[in-house]
Parts: structure tokens; C-alpha cells; sequence
């Protein structure tokens, strides 16, 4: 029962952008060029947040360790 | 600031009129929706030019091509690319009287909405919420229909004549004196058509060098009138009488153009009822407005007429004031009485004065006899001088079907714009793909509804437009209610945030009480 209505929800989400963004009014062949050139950008945006985005916060990771962690080494090269 | 005192010194009833602000993100997404809509026109526009697919609507000849082009403008791209695709919605055919239920006949379009086929069946039963027919007279049974099939038998359908050559028969002298005393006024005058009533006597009352002050929102006709006529045009912001007041100051003070003469005349052109936002017109400040200006005032009623108002005398009796203040009182047959034509009331010099100088009086074929006897049938029936109630009942009917109605779907959470007293009930819609929606989800559970788009509202303020009548009984409004609320929570249609937003035009003081809310 769960999938079903989840199931449901889901299709009404659907209908939802489909009012939204007018392709319901499309005829098939406007609506197939309308979602592939959709699917094509989100997939192009998705595909370069995942490569792009563990880079970018793993060095802005390390620029703030450096900022607050410089303290911590030399400490540590004083006790050495 | 000005001379109208707000604790309802000049308003015997509380003025209680609406128009939600659009929500933001409702407007993005509609701007989102009408620029992929518009996008996908320029692609298929260029389609069609490279010969890709197949040109179905109006171009110019071959030869013509090097002409100035004529269906390159906003308007005619509009309607290739958006309005074909949701077109379905409007001029559905009906096969049967348009009562409180109506047949329609079915259609299916296979190539996309250019061209409509028949199917042969004929849907039958559908309430119909689209039909001006607040009193309910539009009927096929009844004392309006057997009068009028008497007179059809009497005197035949053709008139064959214009009023002023030998088409005045009997049958109208009597509707004129008849409306007359309806209206409370001296004199009336018939004609054969509403439109043609606004389009054509305007033009006989001013001319060059006088001065119209016409609403925003007034009807093509009221706008032709004056267009016609040869006047200067100004307008006023919807309803806003600090507007109209500025205007008139500025006109009284100035004068004309370039030789600062006074104006030879000012008319103000209001309407009753307006049909496409449900407002109704703040006639005591305009009346007032008028008095202390020295202008006159005309009063298009083709809403009002039969449908606001204690025993139906329109919107002048709404408001409880004399209609000697009014100085031409328009109206239309079409709406209330369930027959065509329109009026006009006034004085007794002004109506033989258009008797002779007005362009539909001496050209326009006059009236049908059964349709005036419909009138003079529906007229007495609501006067209550056929010697039943049920024109009486009728009036309040509409008043309580209206009170009802408004308040469920204000409840549910639709926008709803207008006047509370007002049977016009506008319900906003925004979004283009949502109009096509709709009036097919209605159709789809029986209910007809009209939907409106683009050339008569603001692109973003797409509604339905609901009338109510007399004739819809309680069960037929709940069984409407219930569909709208099914249709509204499948289309996410209820916008409205509950929050009555206080009118612009003056201050929001606690002392105002046209603000109120229930």
C-alpha cells in the first residue's frame, strides 16, 4: 500500500511540472525534444557537481585547516 | 483628503472587494511556463517558414511576400502558437437552451486542436456555469416562452425595417415605457443590439471638444463608443476615485489642450458590474465626484441589471440612491432577461434627442417581436406585476447563490476576485497550461465553465469565470463545489494565503469599515 501511494505521489508530482512547465500541451514530438534537452543539462550539471565538488570542499577543507592548524605544527615542531 | 467621509457617510452597506496579490512564486512559474510556450513557437514558426511542417493557419500569398508582412505581431503569434494548443476550451457547441444544465455536443480534434471533428454523441446534463443568465430566464417552458410564441404567431419573426422608416411597432412603444418604469427613469429607448446600444449612441452624446473619463477595464464597446466619437480620452485607474478625482481637477483647471478652453462637456463612462474581474462600481463617490465636478455620468448596467439590488433594479438600488442622479443609465436585455438587445434611460429630452440623431435608431434593424416580448414578459415577472412572487424570489435566490457560493470557494482556498455581492465570480488561475486544464477536467465531470486567457485579461491573470443563476439549486452549486475542489487539489489550484489585502486607494485605518472581514 506504502509503494502504491508513494507511487501515486509521485505521478501527481509529475503532472505537476508537466502544468508547470506547459508539456502537457506539447505534442509528442515537442515534448521529447523539451525533456531530452532537460535530462541532458541536469545530468551535465549533476556529472560535474560530482566530479567538481569533493575537489572544491576538500581544498577548502585543507585552506582552513591551514589557517587554524598552523598554530597546531608549530607547537609541535617547538616540542620536537 | 476629500470630500467622501469613510465611516459610510455616503455608503449605507459595507463595501466588501478583494483582488488577492499574485504570490510570487505563482508568477515566476508562470513566466517560467509562458517562455518554454514561447520558445517551442519560435521553433515551430521557423518550421513552418522552412517548409518543415506543414502551414495550417492564415499566411500571406506568394505574391505578397514582399508586402509589409501582417501576422508577424504579438497578437497573431499568440494565437498560432498558444492559443491553438489549449483552443478546445472556447466555442464548444450547445444543442440545447442554456438553462441551469445544458447539452453540448462532443468534438475531438485529432491533429492537435486546428480542426475539430464530431463525434456524434451529444453530452447531455452538464451544469452550466458559463451562461449570463442570472435570473434564469433563459427557459424553453413558461409564461416568457408562451407569450412569446403568441406574439411569434402575432406578428411573425422579421421586422423588415428600421425604427425611424416603419419599424416601430406597438410591441416596442410598450417595452420603452415598460423599461422606463422599471428603471425609475422618464424615458427609454430599445435596441437591437447591446454592442451596437454602447458603439453607436456614444457618439451621438459627445463629439469633438468634450472630454471622456473612462474606467481602466470598461467593455470594446464602451471603448469603441468613445473612439468613434471623436472626443478626448482619458483614463482612470479600476475603481479608484482619487484617480477619477485628479483627472477631473486636471480637467476642470487646464481645460483643452493647446487653447485651455473649459470642455464643452465631461463624461464619465462606468460600468455596473465588470464582468472579467467581478468589481462592482463605487457609484455614491462617483455620483458625488460628478455633482461637485459638473459632469455627466453614464452608467453601463449590462451586468448589474436584474442581478444586484433588493427587487432587481440594478446597482443604483444597490446602493440605495435616486436615479435621477444618473444621467444616462445603459443597459443590455442579454444577461438577465434571457432575450438580446440593450437600452438606454434617461431624460425625457436626451432619449427623444437619440431617437433622432443616433446611428443605431436610424440605421439598425429594430428588435425581433418575440424577443421583445420575452423582455416585456421577464421585466413584469421580476416587478412582480404578473401577480406571482417568483420574480421576487428569483432576485433573492441570486443573492443567496452568490452569498454561498463565494464564500465556499473562499474558504477552500481558491483566489477569488471581486465583490462579495457580485454573481460574477472570477477565480484565478495564472498558469496557461492550468486554463486548458481546467475547462477540460470540468467538462470531464460535467460541469462547463468558461476559462479566460489572454486578449482579455493580463497575460499572467488567466481565470475561470463563473456566473451564477437563479436557476442553480443548491445541490447543483454543492455538486459544482465539490468538482472545483477536487479539480483545485489536482491542479494545485488554491493559492490563496488568507490574507485580505487592504484596497491601495486609501489609507487602511481601523475607522474604514469597507475593509472588513468576515
Amino acid at each position: 500500500m506504502d509503494i502504491k501511494s508513494m507511487k501515486n505521489y509521485l505521478y501527481w508530482l509529475y503532472c505537476q511540472f508537466e502544468l508547470i512547465t506547459c508539456s502537457c500541451l506539447m505534442e509528442p514530438w515537442e515534448k521529447l525534444l523539451f525533456y531530452t534537452f532537460n535530462i541532458t543539462m541536469l545530468v551535465t550539471v549533476l556529472y560535474t557537481a560530482y566530479i567538481f565538488v569533493p575537489v572544491h570542499i576538500s581544498m577548502a577543507f585543507q585552506f582552513f585547516l591551514h589557517l587554524f592548524g598552523n598554530q597546531h605544527e608549530n607547537t609541535v615542531s617547538i616540542v620536537k | 483628503i476629500n470630500h467622501i467621509v469613510h465611516n459610510g457617510g455616503l455608503y449605507k452597506r459595507p463595501f466588501n472587494e478583494a483582488f488577492e496579490e499574485t504570490p510570487m512564486l505563482v508568477a515566476v512559474l508562470t513566466y517560467v511556463g509562458y517562455g518554454v510556450l514561447t520558445l517551442f513557437g519560435y521553433l515551430r514558426d521557423f518550421m513552418r517558414q522552412w517548409k518543415i511542417e506543414k502551414c495550417q493557419n492564415a499566411t500571406e500569398r506568394e505574391e505578397q511576400k514582399d508586402f509589409v508582412p501582417l501576422y508577424q505581431d504579438f497578437e497573431n503569434f499568440y494565437n498560432r502558437n498558444l492559443y491553438m494548443r489549449i483552443r478546445d476550451s472556447w466555442n464548444r457547441p450547445i444543442c440545447s437552451v442554456p438553462g441551469a444544465k445544458v447539452d453540448m455536443m462532443e468534438r475531438v480534434s485529432h491533429d492537435y486542436n486546428w480542426t475539430f471533428t464530431y463525434t456524434g454523441r451529444v453530452i447531455k446534463g452538464i451544469i452550466n456555469m458559463g451562461s449570463y443568465n442570472y435570473l434564469g430566464f433563459a427557459q424553453k417552458a413558461g409564461t416568457c416562452q408562451e407569450a412569446a410564441s403568441k406574439v411569434l404567431s402575432q406578428y411573425g419573426a422579421g421586422v423588415c425595417s428600421t425604427r425611424q422608416e416603419m419599424g416601430n411597432l406597438d410591441k416596442h412603444e410598450e417595452l420603452e415605457k415598460l423599461v422606463a418604469r422599471f428603471l425609475g427613469v422618464e424615458s427609454a429607448m430599445a435596441y437591437g443590439m447591446g454592442f451596437a446600444t454602447n458603439s453607436m449612441n456614444i457618439p451621438a452624446l459627445v463629439g469633438k471638444g468634450c472630454l471622456i473619463l473612462s474606467d481602466e477595464l470598461n467593455h470594446a464597446s464602451l471603448v469603441l463608443g468613445a473612439r468613434l466619437s471623436g472626443a478626448t480620452i482619458r483614463i482612470f485607474k479600476h475603481n479608484n476615485m482619487q484617480s477619477l478625482e485628479k483627472l477631473l481637477k486636471d480637467a476642470i483647471v487646464h481645460g483643452q489642450p493647446r487653447t485651455r478652453r473649459p470642455w464643452k462637456k465631461i463624461l464619465i463612462l462606468v460600468e455596473g458590474i465588470y464582468s472579467m474581474e467581478g468589481s462592482i462600481v463605487r457609484l455614491p463617490e462617483v455620483i458625488a465626484l460628478k455633482k461637485k465636478y459638473k459632469s455627466y455620468l453614464y452608467l453601463d448596467e449590462a451586468h448589474s441589471i436584474g442581478a444586484l439590488g433588493p427587487s432587481g433594479r440594478g446597482v443604483v438600488e444597490y446602493f440605495g440612491l435616486s436615479p435621477e442622479d444618473v444621467d444616462v443609465m445603459m443597459g443590455t436585455f442579454t444577461k438577465s432577461f434571457g432575450a438580446a438587445g440593450g437600452y438606454i434611460g434617461g431624460k425625457k429630452e436626451l432619449i427623444d434627442y437619440l431617437r433622432t440623431y443616433s446611428h443605431s435608431a436610424v440605421y439598425a434593424t429594430s428588435m425581433s417581436p418575440p424577443v421583445v416580448e420575452q423582455i416585456i414578459t421577464s421585466v413584469k415577472c421580476i416587478m412582480g406585476e404578473d401577480g406571482t412572487t417568483v420574480g421576487e424570489a428569483r432576485v433573492q435566490q441570486l443573492a443567496e447563490n452568490t452569498r454561498y457560493f463565494r464564500r465556499r470557494l473562499k474558504e477552500m482556498g481558491f483566489i477569488i476576485y471581486g465583490n462579495e455581492d457580485s454573481p460574477v465570480v472570477p477565480l484565478m488561475l495564472y498558469m496557461p497550461a492550468k486554463i486548458g486544464a481546467f475547462g477540460r477536467e470540468m467538462l470531464k465531470r460535467n460541469i462547463g465553465v468558461v476559462v479566460v486567457g489572454f486578449p482579455a485579461t493580463p497575460i499572467i491573470e488567466s481565470r475561470a469565470r463563473f456566473c451564477l443563476s437563479a436557476a442553480h439549486t443548491k445541490e447543483m452549486l454543492d455538486t459544482a463545489l465539490k468538482e472545483i475542489d477536487e479539480v483545485g487539489d489536482l491542479l494545485q489550484l488554491k493559492y490563496s494565503r488568507h490574507r485580505l489585502v487592504p484596497l491601495l486607494d486609501r489609507p487602511f485605518d481601523e475607522t474604514t469599515y469597507e475593509e472588513t472581514e468576515d
